[in-house]
Order: structure tokens, then sequence, then C-alpha cells
């Protein structure tokens, strides 16, 4: 099974853990000023890019925290260091 | 001992310097749209071009399942479409496909479950979908050897059943539509990957590939899970989130299950290929991946689903498993139609259930690339309704895999 990089428990496997898709996508500051198409792309566009992906991970099995990690999404390989959540 | 090879299918053209449309992605979505494109538009200056060998990706890789009972007006419409044609394809494409309409159960675990598929029955019937509602007893009258003891953790309270509902073999649909294309003078270009395209002044004017330049104003993507990767070199974003989508194979066996079953609660459905294969999908991986593999816990949770609907499975051996990639939209129903840029084409976010649409969708993306205007069956599919909000929300009957 897949190991995925807790920055607090360590290497744990991928069924203790819940998906949370892109990082680093805020929530926006005036929901109100936004145009249908800036909304649209808030609530249903993501990245979807072949190779390196920021994205946030749950390890839900464990110290339920979560965090963002950098993953290829290629080769499903962890690419670089987890980071502590924003 | 001397032995024929038997007649090629199709040619192995060269690319040659321009076409009139180009289609990416030699899977069965791209090979049923040159087959329509050549019959239903007299458009034959055509070439499909597929980076790896015909119908490989998830053409090869998915779990056959022909059914049209989804909930809304507008994806009935379509699926049904699909039905109707797949009931004269053998016919149509003069080619054998092992179309066998044995009928697919949607199995209710929970109250909620039969309040919804209760619903959606009476919505396929509105709709001219034959469905109907089923007691477990029925159940168990269709496919005996489905477990509907009450003493399960997720007992069967019923399911919803569509008797025109069945399985084709997917190499051999593929195979029929490649060669109809093929002998309308349509070029199949295998090993031919695209880099890159070009755009001059809002339209579409060639596709730069691993064998040379092409010329083309139309270009239609069918390229299920790399959709983002070539809508990216546009910069045109979409609405898709690629996913690995596993299923498996037993060994062969005699045959036991006469229909298909599928099961949104415990995540599983399974038919029994002609050959005698027990064949079963699983949900996707929940994580992005453009590799071809999953993990194994999923195929796990799986079995034990199976297992638990199917006690006769007990001593079956998986043969091999494998996945596909899969790219799954916000609402769970596709995106078939215009983009921001003339003539560039889009047919994606099938998700996990585009085989059975397969014969549809070469008919309405061969009716937007030769009108450059959708068909009726694919105008409510657009790019814009995460826009408008005119979202078409099948999560309910395309569930099982999402």
């Amino acid at each position: 099974m897949q190991l995925v990089p807790c920055p607090w428990c360590g290497p744990r496997e991928e069924a203790e853990f819940h998906y949370g898709g892109q990082a680093h996508v805020a929530h926006p500051a005036d929901p109100h000023s936004l145009t249908d198409a800036q909304w649209a792309d808030y609530v249903f566009f993501r990245d979807n890019p072949k190779g390196p992906f920021a994205e946030r991970w749950l390890h839900a099995a464990g110290c339920r925290r979560w965090f963002n990690a950098v993953r290829d999404t290629a080769t499903h390989e962890f690419v670089e260091p987890s980071g502590a959540s924003r | 001992m001397n032995v024929d090879h038997p007649d090629f299918l199709w040619r192995n053209p060269d690319p040659r310097p321009s076409y009139d449309a180009v289609i990416i992605g030699g899977g069965g979505h791209g090979l049923a749209t040159a087959h329509y494109l050549a019959k239903n538009h007299g458009i034959t200056r055509v070439a499909v071009l597929e980076k790896g060998w015909l119908a490989g990706g998830n053409m090869a890789r998915n779990t056959t399942i022909i059914r049209s009972n989804y909930l809304w007006d507008e994806s009935a419409a379509i699926y049904e479409h699909a039905l109707k044609l797949w009931e004269g394809l053998e016919e149509d494409l003069g080619y054998p496909l092992l179309f066998s309409q044995r009928g697919v159960l949607n199995l209710a675990h929970s109250l909620q479950d039969v309040r919804d598929s209760r619903r959606r029955v009476w919505a396929n019937q509105l709709n001219g979908v034959d469905a109907e509602w089923l007691e477990p007893e029925q159940v168990a009258e269709v496919c005996p050897i489905v477990n509907i003891s009450p003493d399960v953790r997720y007992p069967v309270l019923g399911a919803t059943y569509q008797p025109r509902a069945g399985i084709a073999k997917h190499d051999y649909v593929a195979w029929g539509f490649a060669r109809s294309a093929d002998a309308h003078g349509i070029d199949l270009i295998q090993n031919c990957e695209v880099t890159g395209l070009e755009v001059r002044d809002g339209r579409m004017v060639g596709v730069r590939t691993t064998r040379g330049r092409i010329a083309t104003g139309k270009v239609a993507l069918a390229a299920a899970g790399h959709t983002s990767v070539l809508a990216d070199m546009v910069g045109l974003r979409l609405p898709l989130q690629s996913h690995p989508l596993q299923a498996l194979v037993s060994e062969l066996l005699e045959p036991v299950h006469p229909t298909v079953v599928m099961s949104n609660a415990v995540h599983v459905y399974v038919s029994q290929a002609h050959k005698g294969e027990l064949v079963m999908g699983a949900g996707i991986d929940s994580h992005n991946g453009y590799g071809q593999r999953g993990a194994f816990h999923i195929i796990e949770r799986q079995m034990a689903a199976a297992l638990e609907l199917f006690p006769v499975f007990a001593r079956a051996h998986l043969l091999r498993s494998w996945a596909g990639i899969v790219d799954v939209t916000p609402d769970a129903s596709p995106i078939v139609g215009l983009t921001p840029i003339d003539g560039l084409y889009l047919n994606c976010g099938w998700g996990t259930g585009g085989f059975k649409a397969t014969p549809a969708v070469g008919w309405c993306l061969a009716h937007t690339v030769a009108h450059d205007r959708p068909h009726p069956f694919n105008a409510p599919f657009t790019l814009e309704r995460f826009t408008t909000g005119a979202l078409v929300d099948e999560h309910g009957a395309a569930a099982v895999a999402h």
C-alpha cells in the first residue's frame, strides 16, 4: 500500500487518510463582489495537472490533522516533504 | 502448418499534411465519432490520432455495462439514444459485438436508497425508458445468486431493473467502429501523440504531433482522462479531475450470473463476460492520478462487498486487476460541445460511465463538429453550465463508482 507522509506521524498507509484535493485554494475575501464566472471558478474548477500537484490530506485515522503535500500525479510519488496546514 | 493471417480491419496510414477534421483519441468515443462523421455527414477527410494503440485506454479497461436508467430528462435522452443505437449497431457496423441485453439490477440497501430508486424508476418511465421496481424476492428471481438475506450488514431492500440494459464486447465495439471509419477513408493513426494545439485569432488551425504537424480547422477532443492535459495546451480550464478507476476479473467460470448487478451503497458492480470471467468494477481511488493503477485497499473493499452480495463467489480467484484514468465532473455528467476557441470541440467528463454512451457520443459529437453547433441531445451538456448553474446532477444514477 502507498505510504503517505504525515508531517506529525511519519509515513502511514494510504487507507488512514482522507483526500482533500488541490491545496492553496483560498475562500474569496469578498464573495459578493465575484462575477458568476469567478464564483464558478472557485466552486467547480480545480487544477488537474499530470505531474507535481500541491494537495491537501487529512490523517483521518491518525492525528486528525490536515496538511499539504506535493505529489506527482503521473507516478503517485510524493515529491516534497509535507508541510503543516495553513 | 500454414495459417493465414485474418484480414486486417483497418489500414495503418501515415498522417497527411492536412485534414478537414482531427479527432484526438482513438478509443471508443473517437472511433464512433469518425464513423458517424462519415456515415451521417459525409465528412471523410478526417484523422483519428491515437498516442498508443487503438482502444487501448479506457475502452480496454471498462466493465462494458450498457444502460440508460438515468434520472434527469437530459441524461435519459442521450443515454436512451445510445441504447437505441446499440440495439441496431451490429447491423449498422456489419460486425458482431456480443451485445447482450441481459438487464441490470441497481440494488437499494437503505430506506433512502429505496426512495431514490423508486423515484428514478418513475422518472425513467415518464421518459420512455424501461424500468421497474423489484422487491427482494423478485430480485432473487432475476438473479438467484444475489444474497437477499435480511441478516447481512447492508441487506437488499429491493432494486431497480432495466431489462433492455446489458453488456457488449468492448474490443469488438472499437474494432467495428474502426473498420467502418477506415472503410469510409478515414485515417486511423496510431503511435501519434499530440504535443501542441495551434490557435490563430481564436480559431484552431492545426495540431502538432510526434509524427509531424497537421493543418486542420476542426479538432475534437476524445481523450477521456487526459483531456485536461490537452486543454492546458490552449489555456482552457475545465472542471475535471482525473482519477484512477479500478476493475478486475476472475478466472473463467461456468455461467452463473445471468444479469448485471450494481450497488451504490456497497460500491461494486458485477457481470459475467461471455467467455466466463466475472467482471467487477470498484469506486474511484479518491486522489487525482494519471498512473493507470490504483491502491489495493480499494480492491479489498470491493471484494468484501462482492462477497456479501454473492456468497457463491467465495472460492473464485482474482485473475488480474487494472485501472483506467477517468475524468470526473462536479455533477457527474459529461461535457460535450463547443469551447471559446472556434473549431475546438469538447467531449469529456464521462467519468466512470462513458462506455455505454459510445454510439450516442459519436452521433452527437459528429453532429457538433459537422454543423459547428451541438445536437439537441448534447446541447444541455455545455461547459457554461458550471457558470450558469444549470447542472445535470446524476450522482444518484452514476454514483456507484464516484
